[in-house]
């Protein structure tokens, strides 16, 4: 499997504060890699760097093969991004937003793209609601279309389920599971829900203050540190002093 | 109650943007009614040849207003409705945002200005298409200005965040005394005077009021706007690629969404 993502030494500063201390990984074709991290670890700063939202001080990222700087519109074309941070306009209906992102990504059968993607994601009812009146879980949904949209080969998501319900966040988890099953996309997975990274995940990063602390599948990570389970990893990891494994 | 003082005591404090905002209103309506005030009890008898110059007038600057706003506003509605993130990792150049927001801002302006037009004649008998084919070309300088004002303001959002938004709104009116809209130059203050030929706007209404109360055309003030408007035109567009790479050193964009 090759490496859709390579991240080559990234450091990230803000004046004299290093948000991220040069770090690298790899997310392979096929392959969900969990992000985990306490708040202000350096998660958003990275997810920032991948999306080209953010210039690094320092370091290489790699898009499908292609450097991230002086590509940036080539490579945005192959990653998308869904976060409960950003929202679609409110007032449009679902359809329209839909059909402005397929615009802008330059999608030529806007029409064929919405209806398969509605019927994937149970939307098929939803299409001419106004965005800003469906529920949470409609809205993820539909946040999680027009993420798909251009048939990203890298999806960065950041906390895709937070605030779902139970049923809800099943089916976006079991979706992602089939899809990227079915394309071979990269998928690069921040999140503190520990069930969903242990489900989704065959390997994770762990940062803290800006530098990948431990690195492993749930499993090894569990059996490695002693625990039950990710979450209490997670929590060992969090309040230790930093220690590169 | 002493702790909802407190809440907007603090934002108030904590945000100069927002301290800006309390003086320059005041300062800017004081210093333009001054103006004006001041010309027409000097002035009685300048607008006598000519009904309907200070609607004409008014009109244009509503273009101008409503063209400027109108960009921000679409700027503003990203950031309000929280796609602005979405908007900037979608396969877009710089430029193509640029152009589609200048001609989205400019169909705005147009439903804006087309009822205001329409509505002149009949209310008040007054057309400003007297301005004749040379209106063509103060409206292109106005319109120009508007989306340079609108570009540079949104370079500012970019580089500052939403807390610039304060400023969004305020461009105008503090370009609104210099602009000579509802006065000729000569009643500014020589310093003031400066300034204002450093701008379009003073160009474009001087011209307005010479074609409709003189009823002659001066060519040399429709190039002087256009040349001005140039200069400005290209600085804001410089403004707003630097602004745009400092965004994406300081990480104002990815917190734009948030």
């Amino acid at each position: 499997m090759k490496n859709l993502v390579e991240v080559k030494n990234i450091k990230k500063n803000y004046g004299k504060n290093e948000a991220v201390k040069g770090i690298s990984f790899n997310i392979k074709e096929d392959e969900i890699l969990g992000l985990l991290g306490p708040n202000g670890s350096g998660k958003t700063t990275t997810i920032g760097m991948l999306l080209g939202l953010l210039k690094p001080t320092s370091g290489e990222i790699l898009i499908n093969g292609q450097k991230l700087e002086g590509n940036r519109i080539e490579i945005l074309e192959q990653i998308n991004f869904i976060s409960p941070y950003i929202e679609l306009p409110k007032k449009l209906s679902v359809k329209q937003n839909l059909t402005v992102y397929g615009k802008l990504y330059k999608i030529n059968n806007i029409n064929e793209r919405i209806e398969f993607l509605s019927e994937k994601l149970r939307l098929g009812g939803l299409l001419n609601s106004i965005t800003g009146e469906l529920s949470s879980g409609q809205k993820n949904r539909v946040s999680l279309a027009k993420a798909l949209i251009n048939e990203p080969k890298v999806l960065l998501l950041d906390e895709p389920t937070a605030s779902l319900d139970p049923e809800v966040g099943d089916f976006v988890r079991s979706f992602l599971e089939d899809y990227k099953k079915e394309k071979k996309i990269s998928i690069l997975l921040a999140s503190h829900n520990m069930n969903e990274v242990t489900r989704l995940c065959k390997s994770i990063l762990m940062m803290k203050d800006g530098i990948i602390i431990d690195k492993g599948n749930p499993e090894e990570l569990i059996n490695k540190h002693g625990r039950k389970n990710l979450e209490e990893v997670f929590l060992k990891l969090s309040r230790s002093k930093n220690e590169l494994n | 109650m002493y702790g909802l003082f407190l809440r907007h005591f603090y934002l108030i404090t904590r945000s100069f943007p927002r301290v800006l905002d309390l003086v320059y209103w005041p300062t800017i309506q004081i210093t333009l009614w001054g103006f004006i005030s001041n010309f027409f009890a000097t002035h009685t008898t300048y607008y006598n040849n000519a009904v309907g110059v200070i609607l004409t007038c008014a009109i244009l600057y509503d273009f101008l207003f409503r063209t400027s706003i109108g960009f921000n506003m679409l700027f503003l509605e990203e950031i309000w409705s929280r796609n602005f993130t979405n908007l900037f990792i979608a396969p877009m150049k710089i430029g193509e945002i640029l152009t589609s927001l200048v001609a989205t801002a400019l169909i705005r302006a147009l439903i804006g200005l087309i009822p205001a037009v329409l509505l002149t004649s009949p209310l008040f008998g007054i057309s400003i298409l007297d301005l004749g084919i040379f209106l063509f070309f103060l409206f292109l300088s106005l319109y120009l200005f508007g989306i340079t004002l609108g570009i540079l303001v949104s370079a500012g959002l970019l580089r500052y965040g939403p807390s610039f938004e304060n400023i969004a709104w305020s461009t105008m009116f503090l370009l609104a005394p210099f602009g000579c809209i509802y006065y000729p130059i000569e009643i500014l203050p020589e310093l003031f005077q400066k300034i204002a030929y450093l701008l379009p706007l003073v160009y474009i209404f001087e011209e307005a009021r010479n074609i409709l109360i003189n009823q002659t055309v001066d060519i040399q003030n429709i190039y002087n706007a256009f040349i001005w408007n140039g200069v400005y035109f290209i600085l804001s567009i410089a403004l707003f690629y630097y602004s745009f790479n400092v965004a994406k050193k300081k990480g104002t964009l990815i917190n734009m969404g948030e």
